[in-house]
This record gives structure tokens, C-alpha cells and sequence, in this order.
């Protein structure tokens, strides 16, 4: 008993989880939308759709699914780009915008504050007489 | 005026990058001002798979005759309503050295073949599945048609369903021609 419960229990470990539209659609291109597939609702999106009901119908689980929509629409089909240069642009972008940040933040802390115009003179001791007389009246 | 330096030069690869992403999405005309002006630009020449049997063939196979290649798809609505005009041309102008030649594109294989035999068309097609070919056409919607003389070359384009009108002001002349 012990045996065919671990047998069960092994059977289930290995065999692969099945295939589910919800599962392959955001990981597959609506290919003439240039959208997730489930996020479109074109009529290739809802052909797409179809054909992976089909291939889930016949028992065949996600890695062979993708492998087929491949086969049918081709690699473009599929999500994830493999073309690895794709992602250089926006990394190259991100880094001269902090690189530029860096540097205009180090241009305006070292840049010296504007100097204070100078005083006027002390007023004379008569000049101050009349100025508080004229103040005061 | 102070300039700084490091703002600038930002912006501008900002913009720069912005007009490579308009210029990049935007519709390649250059076939289709070619043809406008009257010349005939040479048709890719690539082999594809064949939809309806096996084995591969390209527009090089069909030189000598005049190609009427229809760019469809099985999903597309105005692509069934042109399919039994582009029989009927099949049957027309088959005994006068034409061919009407689809390039079903983006679809699954079982779905167009299916497509093909409801309409009861029996027109040969190849399998455009990268898109690669239809992109040396510049093919941004479907169904587009192009009409390829004798030699290869593209004679005419027509970006939308084709009419009557459209097929007889263009396909007597090029059946006209010697290959």
C-alpha cells in the first residue's frame, strides 16, 4: 500500500502540469497586434486562441504548445525576445540618464554662491540725525 | 547664455531616439513609388513552403508566366469575400500563360487549408509563416495583391481588396507580354 501510494505520489511529481489557456497566453504574441495575447481580441488573436485550444485538447502540455504555435506563426510568436542586443538600448539609455543626473547634481553642489553686493557706507552722524528726524515725524 | 552640457546632449539623444522609433514603425513606400513612376522592381525571389502539399516553391518557379500573388490570410474578413474572384481569374487566365498565387501569411496551416477548401478554391499558396516575405513587399494589412510580369517583376500593387475593374485595367496588358 505504502508502495503504490508513493508510486502515486511520484507519478504526479514527474508528469508535467497541464496546460492551461490563462498559462500560455501571456507568455504568446497577438503576432499581427504586436500585443500579449491576452490583451488582444483581433481575429488572428482569437485564431491563435483556437489553435491553442486545440493542441491543449490533445494532450499536449505547454513546452510542446509553444513549440507548435513556433511551427504554425513563427519565432516572432513568442514573447520572450531572443534576440539578447533588444534589451541593450533601454540599459544603455537608463545608465547615460544617471550618469547625466550624476553629473548635473556635482555641477550645481560645486557651483559657488553668488556673491553678496557690497554695503553702502556708514551713514554720517548728521545723516543719521535727519534720517531718524524724517522717521520719526 | 550658460549651455549645460550634460542636459543637452539628453535631450537630443531623447529626440533622436524618439525619431528613430517614428521613422522605424513608419510604412516603407518605396515599392510602391516605383511602381507608381512606372518601373518594375524584381519580386523576392525567396522559396517557401507549399500549403496544400509538400516541398517548397518561389515566384522564380513561376517565371514565364504572369503571377497574380495575393497576400491573404484564413482570419481575415475582406480576404474571404476576394477569394472567388481570384478563382475565377485562376480560371481565366490559366490558358493564357497567368497563375493566381496566394501567400497565406500569419495563420495556422490546418485553418487555411480548411479556408481554401470551403470557398472551393483551388488556386496554389505558399506559407509566408515568418512574415519575412511579405515585409520585401512592404504588405502592412490584408489581403494586398501583386501582379508580376513575365520576368519577375512587379507590374502593379494594389494594397486593398481587388476589384474587376482593378484586375481587367492591369492583367491583359501583362498577358499581352512576351516572357
Amino acid at each position: 500500500m505504502r508502495f503504490l501510494a508513493l508510486a502515486v505520489a511520484l507519478l504526479f511529481a514527474v508528469a508535467p502540469a497541464r496546460a492551461s489557456l490563462p498559462d500560455i497566453e501571456d507568455e504568446v504574441m497577438c503576432i499581427e497586434c504586436g500585443t500579449v495575447l491576452a490583451v488582444s481580441n483581433s481575429p488572428v488573436a482569437q485564431q491563435e486562441r483556437e489553435f491553442i485550444r486545440e493542441q491543449i485538447a490533445a494532450g499536449k502540455d505547454k513546452q510542446q504548445i509553444k513549440a507548435a504555435l513556433v511551427e504554425q506563426y513563427g519565432d516572432d510568436v513568442i514573447a520572450d525576445p531572443k534576440t539578447p542586443w533588444l534589451w541593450v538600448v533601454p540599459v544603455v539609455a537608463a545608465l547615460l540618464a544617471a550618469i547625466g543626473v550624476v553629473v548635473a547634481l556635482r555641477t550645481w553642489r560645486g557651483r559657488t554662491p553668488p556673491t553678496e553686493p557690497p554695503l553702502p557706507p556708514e551713514l554720517s552722524p548728521e545723516d543719521a540725525r535727519r534720517l531718524d528726524a524724517e522717521l520719526s515725524g | 547664455m550658460r549651455v549645460f552640457w550634460p542636459v543637452t546632449i539628453a535631450a537630443a539623444a531623447l529626440i533622436g531616439l524618439l525619431a528613430y522609433g517614428v521613422a522605424s514603425k513608419g510604412t516603407d513606400t518605396t515599392l510602391d513609388d516605383a511602381v507608381a513612376k512606372g518601373r518594375r522592381p524584381a519580386a523576392p525571389m525567396i522559396a517557401l513552403p507549399r500549403l496544400q502539399r509538400q516541398g517548397q516553391a518561389s515566384l522564380a518557379d513561376y517565371k514565364g508566366k504572369v503571377v497574380v500573388l495575393n497576400v491573404w490570410a484564413s482570419w481575415c474578413e475582406p480576404c474571404r469575400q476576394e477569394v472567388p474572384l481570384l478563382q475565377k481569374t485562376n480560371e481565366q487566365i490559366a490558358s493564357k500563360g497567368g497563375v493566381v498565387l496566394g501567400l497565406d501569411t500569419a495563420d495556422a496551416s490546418n485553418k487555411a487549408i480548411a479556408f481554401l477548401k470551403d470557398m472551393k478554391a483551388d488556386f496554389p499558396s505558399l506559407r509566408d509563416r515568418d512574415r519575412d516575405f511579405g515585409r520585401k513587399l512592404g504588405v502592412t494589412g490584408y489581403p494586398e495583391t501583386f501582379l508580376i510580369d513575365r520576368q519577375g517583376r512587379i507590374a502593379a500593387l494594389q494594397r486593398f481588396p481587388v476589384t474587376q475593374q482593378w484586375l481587367d485595367q492591369h492583367l491583359p496588358r501583362l498577358l499581352a507580354e512576351k516572357a
